[in-house]
Order: C-alpha cells, then sequence, then structure tokens
C-alpha cells in the first residue's frame, strides 16, 4: 500500500506540476506575443521587419531547433530502453545543436545592433528582442539543465530519479521548440511578405 | 563600488528618520530577545528549516500581520493628511512623500498581506481537508514562503535606504518611466514584486499539483471540501496571471534599465498597452484573493448554522464560472481608455456577469442558513458582516460595470470605497473568521469569544464609517490621491468621518490583539480537544494541534463531510499507523531567496557585481540542491503510533 502510494508520488506529482509550469510559461509568451502584435508598426522611423529580418537564416535556426528536439526525443527512446551510452549521446547531441541556435541567434542580434537596430531604437524592436530574446534565455537556461541532467545520468545511471530529470528537460526542449515555431511564423515568415 | 548608492539615500527627512530609528531598533530589539530567550537554535529547526506545510502557513500568517501594521500605519498617514491639508493648510506630509505613502500601502496591502493571507491558509487547511500528509513538492513550498519574505523584505528596506514608488500601486506609465520617475522607488516597486511574484507562480504551480495528485483515495474532486475547490480556482488563476504579471514588470524594467521603448510616451511606445496587460494580471488577482476568502465561509457557515451546505454542485459551478470568467472583465479597470463602444459594452456586460455565480453563492450560503440551528459565534459574526458588506460593495461594482456610469465614477473616491469594501470585507474578514474558525486545530485552544466579538463591532463600524463617506465624496467629485483640496469644496467634515473610522479600526485591532494575549493567558482552561465546532470536514478528524505528520493513517474518504458521515455513524474503528516519509528541513530555499533579495537589492542600486554575485550564488545553490540525494527520512509505524497516542491524551 505505502509502496505503490510512493511509486505513485513520484511518478505523476514531478510532471503534473511541471505540465503547469509549461502552461504557465505559455502566457508568459502570449504576453509577449501580443506586445509584439500590438508594437510592430511602432517601428518610429527606423527599420521595420521587411528591411531586418533574413528568411533564410531563421530557417536555418528553425531547422536547427527542429532537429535537436528530435533527437532529444530519441534520447528519451533510448532511455525507456535502458541504453544509458545511446541515451548521454543523443542529448549530447541535441545540447550542441541546441548551443548551435544560440550561437546563430546571439550573431543575428550583434548583427542588428551594429547596423542600429538595436533594442532601444523603435518600440518595434523592442518587442522583438524581448519575444526572441526571452525564448532566447529559455534555451541557455535549458541547456544548463540538460548538462545537469547529463552529469547525473553519466554518474548514476538510469534510474527513477535520472529518468524523472530526463523527462523534464525533454519536455522543456520540446515545449521552446513549439514557441520557436510560433515566433519564426509570426515574427519571421509574416514579417517577409 | 556602490552603484547609485550614496549616504544621500539615507536621508530621507524627519518623519522617515524616524521610521528608520524604528526599523533598525526594533529590529535589533527583537533580535536581542530571540538571543536572550536562546531561541536561535529552536527558531532555525523548528520553523525557519522547516517544510512542515502547517509552519509555513504560520510563518506566512505572521510576515502578514507585520506587514499589514505597516500597510495599516501608511493608511493612517493618508487619512490624517486628507483630513488636515485643506484650503491654506498643506497638512504635514509633503506632495511627494505623500505619493509614496499611497503607493506603498496599495501595493504591501495586496502583494504583501493579501497574498500571504491566501497562501497561508491554503498551507494550513488544504492538505489536512484533502487527507494528504503534505503538499505536492514541499520544498517549493519552502522557497515560495522565502521568495515572498525576501520581496516584503526590499520594500521595507525601501523604507531605511532611498525611496519608494510615487507612481500608484501599479504604477503606471508613463509617469513610472525614466523620464519622469528617475529615482529607485520605481525599482524597488518592480523588483520586489518580481521576487514576491515568482513566489507565488511557484505557490500556486504547488497547490494545483497538490490537489489533483494528493487526494486521499476515496477523495473525488466533488467530495472535496468547498475551500478546496476555491483554492483550486485561485492557485488556477495564480498559474495563468503571475506570468503575465512577470512579463509586464521585465518589460517595465527593460524600459527603465536599457532604454527600450514598450511605454514610454516617446520612440514608439505605447502606454495603453502596460495598463491591458497589468489588469489582464490585476483583474485575476481580485479573484484570487476573493475565492479562497469565499471557500472559508462555506466551511464556516454550514458548521454554525448545524447544517449541510445548501446547493454544493452550484457552489463548484459558481467557482469555476469566477475562474473562468475574471479572465474577460478586465477591461473594466479603463473604460475611459477610449475603446469603441462594442468593446466597452463588452466588458460592461460581462462584469456584470460575474456578478452572477457571486450571487449564487451568497444565496446558497443564505439557504444554508435558512432553518438551521444558527450559533452566533464570532466565525459566523465575520461572515454575517461580510455577507452585508460584500453585496453592497458589489453592488456599487454593478453600477460601475455600465460604461457610461464609469466615465463619472472612474478614478474617484467612490471607486476607492468600492474596492475597498469588496477586499476588506471579502479578504480580511474572511481571513478573520477562518483565523477564529481554525485557531484551535492549529495551537490546540480556542480564541476568547467576548474580546472577538468586540473587534468585530468595532471592525464593522470603523469599517462603515471611514468607508461610507468616501462613497458620498466621489459622488461629490473628490478623486483618488489627493493631497491637498480648496476648503470652498467642502469635503473637509466627510474626510474627517473617515479619519475617525480609521481610528475605531484601530480599536478593533487592539481588540484583536488583547484576544490573542488573553487566550494565550488562559490556554490551560480553553483546550478545544480534536472538534470543538462539531465540524464536518477531515482536518476535525485529527487531534489539535496537529501533529507534524497530519495523519497516522491515510483517511479513507467515503463521501462529502466525511468526518461528518463517520461521527453520525459512530465511532470509526482506530486504522493502524503506518510507516510515514516525511521531508527532511532544509534551509535551502532561505538561502535561495537570500540570493534573490540580494540580486534585488544590486538591480535597485545598480550594483552590477552583487548583482552577479547573487545570481552565481543562486545558481550554485539549485545545483547544490540536485546533487543531495537524500530529501527524505522514514518515521516508523511504531513511533507514529506513540506520537499519535500521545497528542490523544494530551491536548495540549
Amino acid at each position: 500500500m505505502m509502496t505503490t502510494n510512493a511509486a505513485h508520488r513520484t511518478d505523476s506529482a514531478p510532471v503534473f506540476g511541471f505540465w503547469l509550469y509549461l502552461m504557465s510559461d505559455c502566457l508568459l509568451f502570449a504576453a509577449l506575443f501580443a506586445t509584439y502584435a500590438v508594437l510592430r508598426t511602432n517601428t518610429f522611423g527606423g527599420p521595420d521587419a521587411d528591411a531586418l529580418f533574413n528568411l533564410p537564416y531563421a530557417l536555418v535556426e528553425t531547422l536547427i531547433l527542429l532537429t535537436s528536439s528530435f533527437v532529444a526525443g530519441l534520447g528519451m527512446v533510448a532511455a525507456s530502453r535502458g541504453s544509458k551510452t545511446g541515451t548521454l549521446s543523443a542529448f549530447i547531441i541535441a545540447l550542441l545543436l541546441g548551443l548551435a541556435f544560440l550561437g546563430l541567434e546571439v550573431h543575428e542580434f550583434a548583427g542588428l545592433i551594429a547596423a542600429g537596430a538595436g533594442p532601444s531604437r523603435s518600440a518595434f524592436l523592442s518587442s522583438y528582442f524581448a519575444l526572441v530574446g526571452t525564448h532566447g534565455l529559455h534555451v541557455a537556461l535549458g541547456s544548463f539543465w540538460m548538462i545537469l541532467a547529463l552529469v547525473h545520468t553519466a554518474k548514476s545511471g538510469l534510474h527513477q530519479d535520472t529518468m524523472r530529470r530526463l523527462t523534464l528537460v525533454s519536455m522543456f526542449w520540446h515545449f521552446l521548440d513549439i514557441i520557436w515555431i510560433f515566433i519564426f511564423t509570426f515574427v519571421y515568415i509574416f514579417g517577409s511578405i | 563600488m556602490f552603484g547609485e548608492l550614496t549616504f544621500a539615500a539615507f536621508n530621507q527627512g524627519p518623519i522617515v528618520l524616524g521610521v528608520q530609528i524604528f526599523i533598525v531598533f526594533g529590529a535589533a530589539a527583537v533580535l536581542s530577545l530571540i538571543t536572550y530567550l536562546r531561541r536561535w537554535q529552536w527558531l532555525w529547526k523548528e520553523w525557519l528549516t522547516s517544510l512542515d506545510a502547517k509552519k509555513i502557513g504560520i510563518m506566512y500568517l505572521v510576515v502578514a500581520v507585520v506587514m499589514l501594521l505597516r500597510g495599516f500605519s501608511d493608511a493612517v498617514m493618508l487619512r490624517a493628511q486628507q483630513a488636515l491639508s485643506v484650503g491654506s493648510s498643506t497638512g504635514y506630509l509633503t506632495a511627494n512623500h505623500f505619493d509614496q505613502v499611497f503607493t506603498a500601502h496599495g501595493t504591501i496591502m495586496i502583494f504583501f498581506v493579501a497574498m500571504p493571507i491566501i497562501f497561508g491558509l491554503i498551507n494550513l487547511v488544504l492538505p489536512l481537508q484533502l487527507g494528504a500528509r503534505d503538499v505536492a513538492f514541499p520544498f517549493l513550498n519552502s522557497l515560495s514562503f522565502w521568495l515572498y519574505a525576501a520581496g516584503a523584505a526590499l520594500i521595507m528596506l525601501s523604507l531605511v535606504v532611498g525611496e519608494f514608488a510615487a507612481t500608484g500601486w501599479l504604477a503606471y506609465p508613463p509617469l513610472s518611466e525614466l523620464q519622469y520617475s528617475p529615482g529607485v522607488g520605481v525599482d524597488y516597486w518592480i523588483w520586489a514584486l518580481q521576487i514576491s511574484g515568482a513566489g507565488s507562480l511557484i505557490a500556486g504551480i504547488n497547490f494545483v499539483a497538490t490537489i489533483i495528485t494528493k487526494r486521499a483515495p476515496g477523495m473525488t474532486l466533488m467530495r472535496m471540501p468547498i475551500f478546496a475547490w476555491t483554492a483550486l480556482g485561485s492557485m488556477t488563476l495564480v498559474v495563468f496571471a503571475f506570468p503575465v504579471l512577470t512579463a509586464t514588470l521585465a518589460m517595465l524594467a527593460l524600459d527603465r534599465y536599457l532604454g527600450m521603448h514598450f511605454f514610454t510616451a516617446g520612440g514608439g511606445g505605447n502606454m495603453m498597452m502596460y495598463v491591458n496587460l497589468i489588469w489582464t494580471w490585476g483583474h485575476p488577482e481580485v479573484y484570487i484573493l476573493a475565492l479562497p476568502a469565499f471557500g472559508v465561509f462555506s466551511e464556516v457557515v454550514p458548521v454554525f448554522a448545524q447544517k449541510r451546505l445548501f446547493g454544493y454542485t452550484s457552489m463548484v459551478a459558481a467557482t469555476i464560472s469566477i475562474t473562468l470568467l475574471s479572465f474577460v472583465v478586465w477591461l473594466h479597470h479603463f473604460f475611459t481608455m477610449g475603446a469603441t463602444p462594442d468593446v466597452n459594452a463588452f466588458f460592461g456586460i460581462m462584469t456584470m456577469v460575474i456578478a452572477i455565480p457571486t450571487g449564487v453563492k451568497i444565496f446558497n450560503w443564505l439557504f444554508t442558513m435558512f432553518r438551521g440551528r444558527i450559533i452566533f459565534a464570532t466565525p459566523m459574526l465575520w461572515f454575517l458582516g461580510f455577507v452585508s458588506l460584500f453585496t453592497m460593495g458589489g453592488m456599487a461594482g454593478v453600477l460601475m460595470a455600465v460604461p457610461g456610469a464609469d466615465f463619472q465614477l472612474h478614478n474617484s473616491l467612490f471607486l476607492v470605497a468600492h474596492f475597498h469594501t469588496m477586499i476588506i470585507s471579502g479578504v480580511l474578514f474572511g481571513f478573520f473568521a477562518a483565523v477564529t474558525y481554525w485557531f484551535p486545530k492549529i495551537f490546540g485552544f480556542t480564541l476568547d469569544e467576548t474580546w472577538g466579538k468586540r473587534a468585530f463591532w468595532c471592525w464593522t463600524v470603523g469599517f462603515m464609517t471611514a468607508f461610507m463617506p468616501l462613497y458620498i465624496l466621489g459622488f461629490m467629485g473628490a478623486t483618488r490621491r489627493l493631497d491637498h483640496y480648496p476648503a470652498g469644496l467642502g469635503w473637509q467634515p466627510l474626510f474627517i468621518v473617515a479619519a475617525m473610522g480609521v481610528v475605531i479600526i484601530a480599536l478593533g485591532g487592539l481588540c484583536q490583539a488583547i484576544q490573542i494575549y488573553v487566550s494565550v493567558r488562559d490556554r490551560k482552561q480553553r483546550v478545544a480537544g480534536p472538534d470543538p465546532w462539531n465540524a464536518r470536514t477531515l482536518e476535525w478528524s485529527v487531534p489539535s494541534p496537529v501533529p507534524f505528520y497530519n495523519f497516522a493513517h491515510t483517511p479513507q474518504v467515503e463521501g462529502r463531510d466525511d468526518f461528518w458521515l463517520k461521527k453520525k455513524r459512530g465511532a470509526p474503528p482506530e486504522l493502524p499507523a503506518e510507516d510515514i516519509e516525511l521531508p527532511r528541513n532544509t534551509s535551502l530555499g532561505m538561502f535561495m531567496a537570500g540570493a534573490a533579495f540580494v540580486a534585488g537589492f544590486g538591480l535597485v542600486w545598480h550594483i552590477w557585481w552583487l548583482v552577479a554575485f547573487a545570481l552565481v550564488g543562486f545558481f550554485v545553490l539549485l545545483v547544490a540542491r540536485s546533487f543531495a540525494d537524500v530529501h527524505e527520512e522514514l518515521l516508523p509505524a511504531a513511533e507514529v503510533a506513540r506520537l499519535e497516542a500521545a497528542a490523544r491524551a494530551q491536548p495540549i
């Protein structure tokens, strides 16, 4: 009785709680998306979305992030089969792809700032940097967390505790992917047409 | 080295100097008292590092009461200034100081009094009502409390070092932008709210997860006490509303720190975007505070009417409706923005619609009392005070839901009187009822009824005296936040009456202090036993004070008002005690919140090395927590049985 209760608790509560967190994070992004939607035409005489965004570049970022998410999914498959090596290698690839995405984003931001289109240029650019930058900050924190989960897994193998960590990290990783799809659509595609 | 922090920040004039001396000596006195009584170890082991939800709940309430005294002092200052500052007299506060005081009053009362009251009550009662040993995430619970305490400390610090915002409690731009508020006041406001808001969000997630995953076997959703339902509604709102606040405050901070243009007057910014966003959080916030108070009254009324709650299902439906509708009424806070008539009409109608489920609740409580054998104990009096005032204030609210009427009443003292009626009767009276009702469960002895009733009458009469004049003044054209007005308007007599109301309320507070003193003094004669009110829900089935493990044996729930059912059926068989897994004490939550506090202070004063240091510290602690493998310890069944027998034999 006690053991089934305990097992039930460790399995369901953290995952359910993390779903709640992800929903709340959705609202955070919803506020930023709404702000972007309201402010995107307030260019204050500065450059607009059409002039600034490079759709192929954003497409490369998108493909890298999607691949990273897919590989993280393969990592979870490997974990559920009990293959520690498979899990670690898949997640390391996912992590490297995530870092590559971050590198591209930082490069893009630096280019915009150097071209005089920094976040303080206009309300439009403030909202753009806040929306995309918040996503980037999430990816950075997610990478940090993934490294931590991998260290735990490498140290102590696959068991209930590390499985929970990997499950939550990969949920977070997929969630960031979904947010990025919306950013790619509403910021980059709509901005280029 | 110290950013913008200079000695000038400590020099804020004679009134603030008095407060600074009071705070510094007060803190020193408390610390020396603890040292003198040799209570440090006890405080550390039993309270500060505890992960027991009941103790965290009590700590929330203690800090809330301290902050209530601060917020009330601000109210006294406001009322005194408005009673005095007329015609040729300019009162005793400068305009800027007056602005800081009303900003601090609003901010403190909502974020640092009402919110912790709600979290404190839920911590105390919810796990017990669900038949659970603890919340879903005990460590996060401790972290939430400490983040709240860190935010409260930061706002108190603004009194000693620097200044507070002079912008009103929601800091509307462009006034709150750097151009018009160049001091650190708005920054204190932003970071105090960000830190405590993070704590609120974590607590919201924790309590929703607790309700969904930790109910005892047989405790289906439709068997939960109404307090648990209202907690579910309220905490769901926290999960969905607080991220919007976080985003909004972050954007204001980016405007102020990095020169961005979200809400500025220039650069293409849109300040009405801020007002929309802040009320997207702000209106649900009203129900985050009100719903649990409704839950408290739904527990109190059946017990003191000695009758089953009328309309349980409709109560649940009303709670869910309010939860959903609270997200589609935010625009009624600024009908004067200039939206189209269609938009204003939609939000006006939705505002009237949300009054319907609230009305359903009121009728349910009244029908519960109908033909009941009512015991007029203090909790019931608080309910009767609440239901009268809340209905009246609610009607004032429905009046303002008509956009045409609102154009006249917007930002007037009528509005101020309306929302004080809702929050004082709704949240504060609910809190007082809850404290009287659950006090014996937590401490093992009841509170004195005589002083409780005196407190009730002082509060109710004081409330009417303080706020009825404001309704009238609002109709006479008095706007809110005036530090001075001409004598010819004829407002002064009403302001003086309102100020006398505050004195009567203060007497109510004094009665409550005496009530607690008298009750503690006579506690040996006031032993409560497990079930002093002949109550209906699970928390009354365990000994008072509640043992730290809550239930020796996980209860098997067979119906609504399960404890009542089993009482009627006769003595339940003694179930054997179980092995219990308990979370270990940890000080990590406190240190993480400490790091957040230091980071907040650094951000306020632009001391960047301190910010970096605190953030690194925060992450180091987080990683340290992940490497500490054992977070639980086991209490063997034999030990539980022994403790339980002792708790039942010796109630105090």
